[in-house]
């Protein structure tokens, strides 16, 4: 029989309708694969228990000759942002140790109903800060990629960096990811697996604990696109408490895949090329762009003038919002509460929040609260934000010559943990590719295209037309198919 | 713009959380650093830009008025509200006395 | 500009108030969650996951609050902004669970109105006077916090938590507290007219930030001012302007100078004091909330708003005494609170109809029994009266006996009060307890005949100029016909005997 962890979505959800195996067999294959893993510290919580019985459900239906759901039979891994009912949510912060929501996000719940079921709660930066993995209050997750060159525990990206190492280790075979500024997308490529992060408002962002609320936006991470597409298809929607929710049907993504892209144009941002860029990424970048034109594209050069202002303007903006959406954690009604002995309400708060945050968190509250402050709101903020409109106009400027832009998706390939921990600004300018996208809210995804000479993968970009996740992933299924890639990392940790 | 430890105790108050006197001084620079990074921003020219509101056109959706129409956005749920609190009392949230 | 005056040590010092009043909107559920509003349930029973600010839970606005905010700006004549948005104020209390409260700092959904407030000799506003208001926002209340339940711990209650309120803004045109308390009191009106808000200030549906400055008289500049908070009565509203005027001009007569700051107020020993010594502490971080997406709002949901508008204090008093004809007094009593007028009009149609005459030859009468007599039955009853016996039609069946002539006024409470203890006919009523009086003018006659003979030196008197003695002719003649004889058939008799 087949190492069934070796199946991604559309294969375990074909077999299992079909009855070459059971869900519960594939539950119980990845289930083992989890607990084998424990040296990546890709879970905070795993459980075992919940992939079975929606396993189990599966099977049943199956035999009942019921319908089954787009995502029947296959368990995910759900990063610890998503509230999951009666199963303890953190946001990898201490600040919400031993918090069990008595609710389920809309997005989580989408995927149950379709079937899906939950083999664990996926280790993450806190609170989605960061693009290594290193804030979690849990511990770092560990890539289960290696360099040829060293033996040094590699960064999977973040934040959805539980995400990427459970997919990419055959934990999962797909898991649940969100992006802010590159969650998604960053890790994705660290760990060669796919990772959409559809159009703002696509899935609504009730039940998800928030960083900041206008760029946050969930996606699937799995191994392929179809795989992505199926599961997008699953945890999109309209949801009425969403405010910024689109309401808009949800095509059938995955039907309408198709790597022809003859009379498409893709557009090239030559602002994206900068000083000192990586070889290997540069390289990576044109064969992307031969692929494409291989796939019937026409290449056209564009520009995003903006571009240089879009990381300064995010670092402003998410910061700003995250200062305010987390300013609920503050020990009165769940989670952490450092009470010093005769402390008053207000000490309760800044000891509670000193103990429960971790550094990045600290800093970026700081910084959003400073922007936000009388006399700096309009010289930081409103001006990031009129920087913000002029980024997403350069973005439908050039929509007016293209379809969809190729692009890098980050400057290197994966860093080893540690290495830029020290130093935030290196860490935030690992997002200069990814941001942009963010602050204008279109879909991109990012689709493994290599490996470097140390055989580390390498993602490409694709960034689309709002609402346009077909044309994106339509771009991306036409570098996959021609990528090829089957690299795997060794499985060391077991 | 730049922050002396000063600013960053008066910010960190602000945001309540509590800080050392080491802990401050290790911010200064971080968040002079990144303060100095994103001054760039006043290069660009914004006249006559408006801020960024939505950023996908979407128009406000108001709900109906409705209590509890859907359990998920409704009251009535009294033990879920307080089963994760630290100090539930009575039916209430307890905090340290608070004098006004 | 009214005549108040603080009379200091140096000369005299006018007071120069504007009104923040926070109205609790009339609603099923709060502002952007489902939960209820109902006053006075169980701690914490009415609060959802939202309202809570459990993680990752978001905004969704109640259009009825909105609707509501919208028709209260149209009701002080506002302008009404298509375009608004809702912003976050930051700052950290354990009645705030979010950390910050959701509300309209730089786009509001109604800009600019005005209401007005009647002239009162007496309490020193000669005439009407226009008040400005400066913007309506709407936005979240807070939750309570009790701090008598236990040694070491307040108690947080959440009730509250998330209910819309609009905030009214006045400008500072007020210079009394007779006219702050008129403001207030014409606001109430106005929102209970519209229907936006109940104006319980018991509840706490109404409180009022009240800001007070005082300058001498005739400087042109504002002094700086004083925010009293929550204040909850009209007569509280016009303590604080009295007791911080006074306070600010002894203050800086005293060489002292008056701080901005906001202040609470102690209504047991009638003074305010400062509430935060810590005021540079507050920062509030205001900014658009990424929750929400801006408010824009069409016409045909501003049609419907308008449409939706009850005639208004003012234009109604405009026409009780226009069309109706009725007294100044009369108009304003009626038009006070909105259970007055409804019951006027109600009884007005009903007795209109009854009578067979129009509303506005009936409406005098009307007025009268509803302002005065029947109040004062109703009073003297006590737990007596069983208002559901209060109906229209009753009252309106004993205004028309009055009418005919077939009852007194007197005999018309005996019958109201039989009417609210019993719930029995008007007419039953006054056929079978004999209270009718008596129009048989033969019966009328021969008691008149009686009084005049045995007053001969009086009749002697009248008939020589002494025209108020016709006043006792008319007593003596109804004394002997026990009360029940129909006074304007005394009347007229006796001016036919007296010549």
């Amino acid at each position: 029989m087949t190492d069934l962890t070796e199946l991604g979505v559309a294969a375990i959800r074909g077999g299992v309708a079909k009855g070459d195996f059971t869900a519960r067999e594939v539950a119980e294959a990845f289930n083992a694969n989890v607990a084998a893993a424990s040296a990546l510290n890709a879970f905070i919580v795993t459980t075992p228990e919940k992939a079975l019985e929606a396993a189990d459900a599966v099977d049943a239906a199956r035999a009942a000759r019921k319908r089954l759901g787009s995502m029947a039979g296959v368990p995910i891994g759900m990063k610890d942002l998503f509230a999951t009912k009666g199963v303890q949510t953190t946001a990898a912060s201490h600040i919400l140790g031993g918090f069990v929501p008595p609710y389920e996000s809309t997005v989580s719940s989408n995927l149950w109903a379709a079937g899906a079921g939950m083999l664990g709660k996926l280790n993450l930066d806190q609170f989605a800060m960061g693009s290594s993995n290193e804030t979690s209050y849990f511990g770092n997750v560990i890539s289960p990629w290696r360099s040829r060159e060293s033996n040094a525990e590699l960064a999977p990206g973040g934040s959805s960096g539980g995400s990427s190492t459970a997919v990419s280790a055959r934990l999962a075979p797909a898991a649940t990811g969100t992006d802010t500024g590159g969650s998604i997308r960053q890790p994705a490529a660290f760990t060669g697996i796919t990772g959409v992060k559809p159009t703002y408002g696509r899935c609504s962002r009730w039940g998800v604990v928030a960083f900041a609320s206008s760029l946050d936006q969930a996606g699937p991470m799995a191994r392929d696109i179809r795989d992505c597409a199926i599961m997008l298809g699953a945890m999109a929607g309209f949801d009425p408490k969403d405010s910024t929710s689109l309401d808009l049907p949800v095509p059938d993504w995955e039907a309408a895949l198709n790597a022809d892209l003859k009379g498409k144009k893709v557009g090239i941002p030559r602002e994206y090329r900068m000083d000192g860029m990586d070889a290997e990424i540069e390289a990576s970048w044109e064969q992307g762009k031969a692929w494409l034109r291989d796939a019937g594209a026409e290449i056209v050069d564009i520009s995003l003038p903006h571009t240089k202002y879009a990381l300064p303007a995010y670092y402003i903006i998410a910061p700003a919002e995250a200062s305010s959406n987390l300013a609920r954690y503050d020990g009165v009604r769940y989670g952490l509460r450092d009470l010093p002995e005769g402390a008053g309400l207000q000490d309760m708060y800044a000891a509670t929040r000193a103990e429960g945050f971790g550094d990045e968190v600290k800093r970026r509250v700081l910084i959003g609260t400073y922007v936000l402050s009388a006399g700096f709101y309009d010289a930081y903020y409103t001006q990031a934000q009129k920087v913000r409109t002029l980024i997403a106009q350069d973005f439908a400027n050039a929509f007016e010559q293209c379809d969809v832009i190729l692009a890098p998706t980050t400057p290197s390939a994966a860093f080893a943990l540690g290495d830029k921990s020290d130093d935030p600004l290196s860490m935030y300018l690992n997002d200069v590719f990814a941001v942009p996208a963010s602050l204008a809210g279109l879909p991109a995804l990012s689709v493994p295209a290599g490996l470097t000479q140390s055989g580390l993968p390498l993602g490409l970009q694709i960034i689309g037309k709002a609402f346009d996740e077909q044309g994106v992933m339509n771009a991306g299924l036409a570098i996959e198919q021609r990528a090829n890639f089957s690299a795997k990392p060794d499985r060391w940790w077991a | 713009m730049s922050v002396d430890k000063q600013t960053v105790a008066k910010i960190a108050s602000l945001a309540r959380i509590k800080m050392g006197d080491e802990e401050l001084e290790r911010m200064v620079p971080e968040l002079n650093n990144i303060l100095a990074w994103v001054e760039q921003l006043g290069e660009v020219d914004c006249s006559g830009v408006e801020p960024m509101t939505a950023v996908i056109p979407n128009t406000l959706r108001l709900r109906d008025d409705v209590v509890d129409a859907d359990p998920l956005t409704g009251g009535g749920i009294r033990d879920k509200v307080l089963a994760n609190a630290p100090a539930p009392e009575h039916g209430f949230f307890g905090v340290p006395k608070v004098i006004e | 500009m009214s005549n108040y005056r603080i009379q200091g040590e140096t000369g005299e010092w006018e007071v120069v108030i504007g009104l923040e009043v926070h109205a609790q909107v009339t609603s099923n559920s709060k502002l952007f969650s489902g939960a209820s509003t109902m006053f006075g349930a169980e701690p914490n029973a009415q609060v959802s996951l939202i309202d809570a600010a459990m993680p990752g839970m978001l905004p969704v606005p109640n259009r009825e609050c909105i609707r509501q905010a919208v028709r209260t700006g149209m009701a002080i004549e506002a302008q009404i902004n298509k375009f608004s948005r809702f912003d976050r104020k930051n700052y950290f209390y354990a009645d705030l669970p979010q950390g910050y409260q959701i509300s309209q700092l730089y786009h509001p959904i109604v800009g600019e109105g005005s209401l007005v407030i009647e002239a009162d000799e007496k309490a020193g506003i000669p005439q009407p006077k226009t008040i400005g208001i400066e913007r309506i926002h709407v936005e979240q209340d807070a939750g309570k916090l009790m701090h008598d339940q236990h040694p070491t711990m307040s108690y947080v209650d959440l009730n509250r938590c998330g209910v819309a309120l609009m905030e009214i803004v006045s400008m500072p045109h007020m210079t009394s507290p007779a006219e702050a308390g008129a403001y207030v009191r014409k606001l109430r009106s106005i929102l209970r007219y519209v229907g936006s808000c109940d104006g319980n200030m018991e509840e706490g549906s109404m409180r009022a930030d009240v800001n007070v400055s005082v300058r001498k008289v005739g400087s042109p500049e504002l002094g700086t001012r004083t925010e009293t908070k929550n204040v909850n009565s009209v007569r509280f509203v016009m303590a604080v302007i009295e007791q911080e005027a006074r306070r600010q001009v002894d203050l800086i007569e005293e060489g002292g100078t008056v701080v901005q700051e906001t202040r609470l107020y102690d209504p047991d020993k009638n003074e305010t004091r400062s509430m935060r010594s810590k005021e540079d502490a507050h920062d509030y971080r205001y900014f658009p909330d990424p929750d929400l997406l801006p408010l824009e709002l069409d016409d045909a949901f501003l049609e419907e708003c308008r449409a939706s508008l009850p005639e208004l204090p003012d234009a109604k008093r405009a026409r009780y005494t226009g069309e109706l004809g009725l007294s100044d007094y009369n108009a304003a009593q009626l038009t006070a609170e909105v259970e007055t007028f409804a019951r006027f009009e109600t009884l007005l149609a009903e007795a209109a109809s009854q009578l067979g005459k129009s509303e506005a030859v009936v409406a005098t009468q009307v007025a009268n029994w509803t302002l005065s007599v029947a109040p004062g039955v109703i009073k003297s009853l006590g737990d007596d009266a069983r208002m559901e016996n209060n109906t229209a039609a009753a009252n309106a069946a004993i205004l028309k006996l009055v009418d005919a002539g077939t009852v007194s006024g007197g005999q018309a409470k005996e019958i109201y009060e039989i009417v609210l203890k019993t719930g029995r006919e008007p007419d039953e009523i006054a056929e079978t307890e004999g209270l009718k009086q008596q129009s048989d003018t033969g019966a009328i006659d021969a008691e008149i005949d009686k009084v005049l003979a045995a007053n001969p030196d009086k009749v002697e008197e009248y008939r020589g100029g002494k025209d108020k003695l016709f006043g006792f002719f008319v007593g003596q003649t109804m004394k002997a016909m026990q009360g029940k004889a129909n006074p304007q058939v005394i009347n007229e008799l006796l001016k036919a005997k007296l010549g």
